[in-house]
């Protein structure tokens, strides 16, 4: 493709000092591609490095976090580097965030219109009035029956399910081109979270909007994402198109998290493990993190990092050639 | 709202019956009375006279509701030791305690609440940890301390500012104050920051804490990553919702300073109702004590009446009685 894509993220290194000295490395050389109007998600166990990824690409890693390494471009443009108000045009201006929990994200203070109307007014040049209309017209968007009455409505008179919406609005006040959503439905009822999803995949679909969709919940990226990012241990170890992922995963590691995933048609009354705990952050061993609990382990995975290399439409980090990934018989992670 | 507005004053009225059962109840139980008023030489007419005068003669209820009732006329008898009313006396000097009252509260308010935000937002700067450890000072020394060190300082010492008294006052509709003169707001200098000082550090440690909390919150990383300014941030979003403790505690506090006004008021020479009460003491002016222990309680239940209005105003989540649940 000769367009940039929208979202390049290369060799992205983040890491925390920590007060002794040492330095723990949270994410160590992420890359991957976003194309316009795309869904990327970006699944892995908690403290894989997937939400530090989101903040990282935003520029809100909490201090004392930092990028260490790598670039972030977004059309083309670094956007790592930038100075702190040129950052703040950029988050919310042209990348937009959805945060986890929707009961603690919004101001208790101040009315959903009061903080619409901040957003829209802080990034566009619009008159109070203006703003207040874009303001109706994003709860529409978002579905929130009678906006133009709700608008003056606090946080604590929505539920959880609309006060979700309400912040997928205030995210997408000043029409960003990328979206980081970090577990937008972790916090809702399976209901709901259907109804967030369907709102999410129409504003994508409408506007062109890519979206960065952070989540444990295969079901979640199943129902939205175009391509899917597995991390483990600060690294992505298998990146493809949700379908390839999903039903054919290649790395041992993406075995195993896809057969933890219950499935109801299947009749199997054991749901698959992965034997062991992911590493700590301090103890991440040499060569592939994940070769303590792989079940195909070679020599070469405790001496030599894999980087990632094409398997079929995937990229797969990991030293099994080509023939034993593609085996679908090959139960690498089934523990008894 | 009505409602709410309505349960509190009804508490509040419960509140002064009882203060005033209790201020009543000095006359009754705190030395006589009568002894007092006409002296050693008196002979059985004169004490039942002045008794009858005094209407301590009459069955405990009757006596109290008189007290009451006189009291809501602001009738609160005659000092036993100046032989005025008690009324007058108070009026006369309470416009040098709430105006010394007032101005330890801004000072309070404003040096607490911007050393608290300053501290805040400056963690690890070398002014915050200096205002830290000041802070600690300020907490932790007397009240008469403080006074007497600032009259060292700045009175003896370097001669900038009077020790005592309110300097020129212009009599305002029976009001004197002390603000228009430039004596008169030299000399309320150094009472106010001696009064202020220990809730100014309390503020101040408080806003911080409260302020810090506040950062951490899911809504001010939203607000971060919605691309607001900073100062909208920090200014509006974090300081709006750290006020509510602040609300709390000035209200506990801002009855305090009129209540402990005393010690200031006594290191100062300061002619508030503070002082008054002091010598009403070392007098055993029941009348007088009765009617200060009164007021100070009409002050806090008034102020606390405010707070919780104020409550209203900044938190909405407060205000829905009626429209809980509309989701």
């Amino acid at each position: 493709m000769a367009e940039a894509p929208l979202l390049s993220v290369k060799d992205l290194v983040v890491e925390f000092p920590t007060r002794r000295g040492l330095v723990l490395r949270a994410v160590d050389g992420v890359s991957f591609e976003l194309r316009q109007g795309e869904v990327l998600g970006l699944v892995g166990e908690s403290g894989a490095g997937k939400s530090i990824t989101g903040a990282a690409v935003i520029g809100l890693l909490e201090p004392p976090g930092r990028i260490a390494g790598g670039e972030v471009r977004l059309k083309g443009e670094r956007i790592d580097q930038l100075d702190r108000g040129a950052m703040r045009r950029v988050r919310g201006g042209r990348i937009g965030m959805v945060f986890q929990d929707p009961l603690t994200s919004l101001n208790p203070l101040y009315t959903v219109g009061q903080q619409l109307v901040e957003t829209i007014q802080t990034h566009l040049p619009l008159s109070p009035a203006q703003a207040r209309q874009r303001a109706v017209d994003l709860l529409v968007e978002v579905g929130i029956p009678a906006a133009e009455r709700r608008i003056d409505s606090y946080p604590h008179e929505f539920s959880g399910g609309m006060r979700q919406r309400v912040i997928i609005a205030l995210a997408l006040a000043a029409e960003p081109e990328l979206v980081i959503a970090d577990e937008p439905t972790t916090a809702l009822d399976v209901s709901v979270q259907a109804q967030v999803i369907a709102v999410l995949k129409r504003l994508c679909r409408e506007k062109n909007m890519a979206i960065i969709l952070i989540t444990h919940d295969m079901g979640v990226i199943a129902e939205l994402a175009h391509r899917v990012a597995v991390m483990y241990a600060g690294r992505i170890v298998e990146i493809g198109p949700v379908r390839d992922v999903v039903k054919a995963p290649r790395h041992p590691y993406t075995r195993g998290l896809m057969g933890s995933i219950p499935d109801p048609a299947a009749e199997a009354d054991r749901l698959t493990q992965i034997p062991g705990a992911m590493p700590r952050l301090n103890a991440i061993p040499s060569g592939c993190a994940f070769n303590p609990r792989c079940a195909s382990v070679l020599d070469r995975c405790r001496r030599e990092r894999p980087s990632a290399r094409v398997v079929g439409s995937s990229e797969v980090a990991c030293w099994l050639d080509d023939e034993q990934l593609r085996r679908s018989d090959l139960q690498a992670v089934v523990a008894r | 709202m009505i409602a709410f507005l309505i349960r509190r004053i009804a508490q509040a009225v419960l509140v002064m019956l009882v203060v005033g059962f209790v201020a009543f109840s000095m006359f009754r139980f705190v030395g006589d009375p009568v002894s007092i008023m006409v002296g050693q030489e008196a002979t059985a007419a004169d004490r039942a006279a002045m008794a009858e005068r005094l209407g301590i003669d009459r069955p405990f209820p009757v006596q109290f509701a008189r007290f009451v009732g006189n009291a809501l006329n602001g009738d609160f008898g005659i000092s036993y030791r100046v032989g005025r009313p008690v009324m007058d006396l108070i009026q006369e000097r309470l416009p040098a305690t709430l105006e010394l009252a007032l101005c330890a509260a801004m000072f309070a308010l404003v040096f607490g609440i911007g050393a608290g935000v300053y501290t805040a937002l400056h963690r690890d700067g070398a002014l915050s940890h200096a205002a830290m450890t000041l802070s600690l000072i300020g907490v932790s020394l007397p009240t008469f301390l403080i006074g007497i060190g600032l009259i060292f300082l700045f009175s003896v010492e370097l001669n900038w500012l009077p020790s005592f008294g309110r300097g020129q006052v212009v009599d305002v509709g029976g009001w004197k104050s002390g603000f228009l003169t430039q004596s008169g707001l030299r000399s309320l200098v150094l009472p106010t920051i001696t009064l202020g000082l220990f809730q100014m550090t309390l503020i101040m440690r408080l806003v911080r804490s409260e302020m810090l909390e506040v950062l951490r919150t899911d809504y001010i990383k939203f607000a971060r990553a919605r691309g607001l300014h900073d100062r909208a941030i920090h200014y509006g979003h974090a300081l709006k919702n750290t006020l509510i403790p602040v609300i709390t505690l000035m209200g506990i506090r801002l009855g305090s300073l009129v209540a402990f006004a005393i010690i200031t008021e006594t290191v100062f020479q300061w002619p508030g109702v503070g002082f008054l009460f002091v010598a009403s003491v070392q007098a055993v002016d029941v009348p007088m004590m009765a009617s200060y222990l009164v007021l100070v309680a009409a002050f806090f239940v008034v102020v606390n009446l405010v707070v919780d209005l104020a409550y209203y105003r900044v938190d909405p989540r407060l205000r829905t009685d009626h429209a809980t649940a509309r989701s």
